[in-house]
């Protein structure tokens, strides 16, 4: 008990640790995913090969790989002095992206072919279509599975902590070294996961009521 | 649209505004469109008809290169169909399409849907493009109806949109791909009404319908499809009262009698 009282500020950094690198690799992926989606869906075929090769890429190699890519091959090759804050994100944000892009395009699936026909008949080129017609319309159907898709990516920043960002749980392990009891810095850190993560679901469920489209 | 008609009359021979040469499509074994040549001219109302499968819709869909041909050459104005692309699109803003399932765009109200090809891809100004959306919805009867939602409209009104959709653009051409096949019989007037009107004020159409009566009335001259080709071309007097092809008799004898 007295754990969470005493450390106050350690958890509270901690937690707001993992609500910014959520937040900032959440609005990565879903910037990636919608462009890699888009590269998905089009017509020109070298673009849809970029966007399979990405998802295939990103959704099968472990985060744990990505981490470590981002730690120790990307300063090497690409950018050298990225902080290990940067390095979290990119290896966070590139992994989801991959889940984001097929949310997506299952969701472009959805909207009948005749509404970018329609769009296509009166001159909107591929990315008009797409931006004005296409998506405004599938974000419904896409909600529910973003939103297991961002709490996934909360649970799975946690990763981030064993590489020494400050985030939640690497609160636990910073506290544990000094000799508490594990079981409550365990209960707590969870309790600040399930109080994220619900967040999350009660602000996808509320989208979800907004955005109906009647046909 | 009474300089379009003077123009026609002026020459009539010279001012193709749809010319289709040697058209051949396949979708898989199955040879759709077989060597299609067809000319429209400008301010010309043809009627394509024909049995189910014939390849009507197709055809129709190939104008505006919604499906691509296989072989053959499509020239919109003189112009031919370019690649997809921002060409293509900007040709395609020049053709208007009326379809089956209406189309509207859901998410859209009806006044937004008669505005949204105007500013986005005129780049008309909004005050501008609004005006003329209220002007021809009142024209096809629904100006009464622009805040609504599309699925808020019977099929009827929905199809009428959608025609007034297609003419915010100022179309050279208006395609109608079976327009009143999916409306109850009992709206099936309204919409041909509008299209009459259209047709009398010389806009060009190319109508594939199974309203005959629309046929006899409206258009200047039948194209009557089967198994993929064109079999038979007449004016409508002619088509119906008199057609030469047995197929053509074939399919009259077995939709006008009964």
């Amino acid at each position: 008990m007295n754990v969470l009282l005493d450390h106050l500020p350690e958890f509270r950094e901690g937690f707001i640790g993992t609500i910014l690198l959520t937040l900032a690799s959440g609005a990565l992926a879903m910037v990636l995913g919608i462009v890699i989606a888009g590269f998905r869906v089009s017509p020109v075929p070298p673009l849809r090969f970029f966007g399979a090769a990405w998802v295939t890429l990103f959704r099968n190699t472990p985060l744990t790989v990505l981490f470590l890519v981002a730690w120790f091959v990307v300063p090497v090759i690409f950018m050298p002095g990225l902080s290990p804050w940067t390095k979290a994100l990119l290896a966070l944000g590139f992994y989801t992206s991959a889940f984001v892009c097929e949310a997506i395009r299952s969701g472009i699936n959805t909207v009948p072919l005749g509404q970018a026909e329609a769009a296509r008949s009166i001159g909107m080129t591929f990315f008009q279509t797409l931006r004005l017609i296409v998506l405004p319309q599938a974000t419904r159907t896409v909600i529910p599975p973003l939103s297991s898709i961002f709490i996934a990516l909360t649970k799975n920043s946690a990763i981030a902590g064993a590489f020494s960002v400050t985030e939640l749980f690497g609160v636990q392990k910073l506290l544990s070294d000094k000799g508490f009891d594990i079981a409550w810095i365990f209960l707590w850190v969870a309790l600040g996961y399930l109080i994220i993560t619900f967040t999350i679901s009660g602000l996808f469920r509320l989208l979800e009521r907004r955005l109906g489209v009647a046909r | 649209m009474t300089e379009v008609s003077v123009t026609k009359d002026a020459k009539p021979a010279a001012d193709d505004l749809v010319v289709l040469k040697g058209v051949n499509k396949h979708f898989g074994a199955l040879h759709v469109l077989q060597d299609i040549d067809m000319t429209i001219a400008r301010g010309e109302v043809v009627v394509v008809i024909g049995p189910s499968g014939s390849g009507k819709s197709t055809l129709c869909r190939t104008i505006n290169r919604l499906e691509t041909v296989d072989s053959g050459t499509i020239t919109i104005d003189g112009k031919p169909l370019p690649q997809e692309g921002k060409e293509l699109a900007k040709l395609r803003a020049d053709v208007g399409m009326v379809f089956q399932s209406f189309n509207l765009f859901a998410h859209k109200t009806v006044l937004e849907n008669v505005m949204l090809g105007q500013t986005k891809v005129r780049r008309t100004a909004k005050a501008e493009a609004e005006a003329k959306a209220r002007t021809l919805l009142d024209r096809v009867g629904v100006g009464s109806q622009a805040d609504k939602y599309p699925a808020q409209l019977s099929g009827g009104q929905q199809q009428r949109v959608a025609i007034a959709r297609a003419l915010a653009m100022g179309p050279k051409v208006m395609l109608f791909d079976e327009p009143t096949s999916a409306l109850d019989p009992e709206m099936i007037n309204e919409v041909l009404e509008v299209m009459q009107q259209l047709a009398r004020d010389g806009m060009t159409m190319v109508v594939v319908t199974h309203e005959m009566g629309f046929a006899r009335s409206a258009a200047n001259r039948v194209v009557f499809m089967a198994d993929g080709r064109i079999v038979e071309e007449a004016v409508p007097d002619q088509f119906f009262s008199n057609p030469r092809s047995d197929r053509a008799k074939d399919f009259l004898s077995k939709i006008l009698h009964h």
